[in-house]
């Protein structure tokens, strides 16, 4: 009787449980993202948002040449982060994943979430200070007679702000997915004399392939997406597509143009990730 | 001897990365307390002026009591929507399930940049931005998913057949949901809480379009970071993680000493 109970539900307390989420995130999640792409085809006159439906801002911004140089810009320079990001944070990942005990392991990933409670922008002034003509690094260089070196406003700068707020994800996401690979497979590599860089490159990463490539990809999405360390630390010249948001928003009234960088953004993005995963998931080629 | 030169290359690997994720977080804390506007090796001297000049502003003061807010409504409504979409995803199965978990679990993976845009403009249509409950609806929309995932960790440690354990001994549903389901589920809800409160204390983006004037503490840094070199940001920074620290031990500790006493 009871798992018939189970069966013919309660309708009131079936949907208590189930509306919240429907209605809040419809109003307030799918609503807002609609209401964008429709804004794209607004009209702006006189400093006041028209509602029509003309094509005027996708060809206004697709057809200026600052748009495609913000558009390589930040595509390049959040491919880079994820490149650099994703070999930085391996042989850490890998150490944390086979090379210490499980205790010291759960207290680092313990130690890499804490920096998400952090103010990323209270950090991002940190390193401006840091990276400064005169600041901490050039004084230390200094010592050994070395710079002082131009690190604000470069891409260096962008990139040293894009992993700081990214590579603590990287690395917990990579260290859970090395940490679960069989290690069986890699000592029956070991015994067959397999060296120990092809084993990591030929058994441990084909393993941890999908972890790899999740990290990859969320570094991505948060570069791409990120404006406070090209704005602070890159010197926004040109201007990264968020910061593009930002100035037609906030000085320009233009929300429409707006929503048209958001949506080509977001575009983007979910190419990457559908990439990204059939990647991830696609059968290897037989040999 | 091969072995032991890999082994401490690795630590030694490991030892940079820590530094660079933890020195900025330092940093910002020792400049706090350092007297020179523009701190640089040899420090200058300690100093507490930047805090007293943050703790004589009113503009910080209120900024600080909205944060506070903001971050305890966020935490209610989001945990609680967190909680209902949990247990449907535990008990339920339906049509369109994948739809829902969708709906749940999509909003941290779209640039924050990009809600904040949206959210705006949805906001100024139905006359709801700029006030104080526009940014505990947004940050109730971006912390929500993270609530549903930490209860429905929780959820998938129970034995399935507890429910309905319940319900044979003549419990209702609702009876059983309140003496069985709940009490397994406080310390996730408690962690959940928590953990959205922190994230709701630490977003800047969407609660910097949406906020108007009623400005939160990481907006009031977002603007003085956008004048100059002002080390109050230091001591406001260093002072807002001292709070979502607290946020987060407390859930940690609550979720583990709840964990260990189920285990014993």
């Amino acid at each position: 009787m009871s798992t018939k109970k189970a069966e013919s539900d309660d309708m009131t307390y079936k949907l208590v449980w189930r509306l919240p989420l429907i209605f809040w995130q419809s109003i307030f999640f799918l609503g807002p993202l609609l209401l964008m792409v429709a804004m794209s085809f607004f009209l702006v006159k006189n400093y006041r948002m028209v509602e029509a439906f003309e094509f005027q801002n996708w060809a206004k911004m697709f057809g200026r040449n600052y748009f495609w140089d913000s558009y390589l810009l930040t595509f390049g320079l959040a491919t880079t982060a994820t490149i650099v990001c994703t070999l930085i944070a391996f042989p850490a990942s890998y150490a944390l994943a086979f090379k210490v005990s499980e205790n010291a392991r759960r207290w680092a990933i313990f130690l890499l979430i804490i920096p998400f409670f952090t103010s990323y922008l209270v950090r991002t002034f940190s390193w401006y200070v840091i990276l400064a003509e005169s600041g901490v690094v050039n004084s230390l260089l200094g010592y050994v007679g070395l710079g002082p070196y131009t690190m604000l406003n470069t891409k260096f700068g962008t990139l040293v702000g894009y992993l700081t707020l990214t590579l603590p994800l990287v690395v917990i996401l990579q260290t859970i997915s090395l940490a679960q690979v069989d290690r069986s497979l890699v000592e029956a590599a070991h015994n067959l004399g397999c060296g120990r860089l092809r084993t990591v490159m030929t058994v441990v990463v084909p393993l941890a392939k999908v972890g790899l490539i999740i990290g990859a990809v969320f570094c991505f999405i948060l570069s791409f997406g990120d404006f406070v360390a090209p704005y602070y630390l890159g010197g926004s010249k040109p201007p990264t597509l968020p910061i593009l948001i930002i100035d037609q928003t906030k000085s320009g009234q233009q929300w429409p143009r707006a929503a048209v960088v958001a949506i080509t953004m977001m575009v983007t993005l979910f190419a990457i990730a559908f990439a990204a995963i059939y990647a991830a998931y696609a059968k290897r080629g037989k040999q | 001897m091969r072995d032991n030169v890999l082994k401490w290359s690795l630590w030694c690997y490991l030892a940079l990365l820590f530094i660079f994720v933890f020195s900025p977080i330092l940093a910002s804390v020792v400049f706090s307390f350092n007297s020179q506007r523009f701190p640089t090796i040899p420090l200058g001297e300690f100093s507490t002026e930047w805090y007293a000049a943050i703790f004589s502003d009113p503009e910080v003061w209120e900024a600080a009591g909205r944060s506070l807010l903001v971050s305890a409504c966020t935490a209610v409504i989001a945990t609680f929507i967190g909680f209902c979409t949990a247990y449907t995803d535990f008990r339920y199965s339906f049509r369109f399930k994948g739809v829902y978990l969708a709906l749940a679990l999509l909003p941290p993976t779209i640039p924050l940049i990009i809600m904040a845009l949206a959210m705006l403009a949805w906001l100024s249509r139905i006359g709801a931005s700029g006030q104080v409950w526009s940014i505990i609806i947004a940050h109730t929309v971006l912390t929500a998913p993270f609530a549903m995932a930490i209860i429905r960790l929780r959820l998938s440690q129970m034995d399935e057949t507890l429910e309905s354990a319940a319900w044979n001994l003549g419990a209702s549903e609702w009876a059983a949901m309140r003496h069985v389901i709940i009490p397994f589920a406080k310390p996730a809800i408690v962690s959940a809480l928590c953990l959205t409160a922190a994230v709701s204390f630490d977003e800047f983006a969407v609660a910097w379009f949406v906020s108007g004037l009623n400005k939160t503490i990481p907006v009031v840094i977002l603007e003085i970071v956008q004048g100059n070199i002002d080390p109050r940001v230091n001591a406001i920074g260093s002072f807002v993680f001292l709070t979502s620290m607290t946020l987060v031990v407390a859930a940690q500790l609550f979720y583990m000493s709840k964990q260990n006493r189920d285990a014993s």
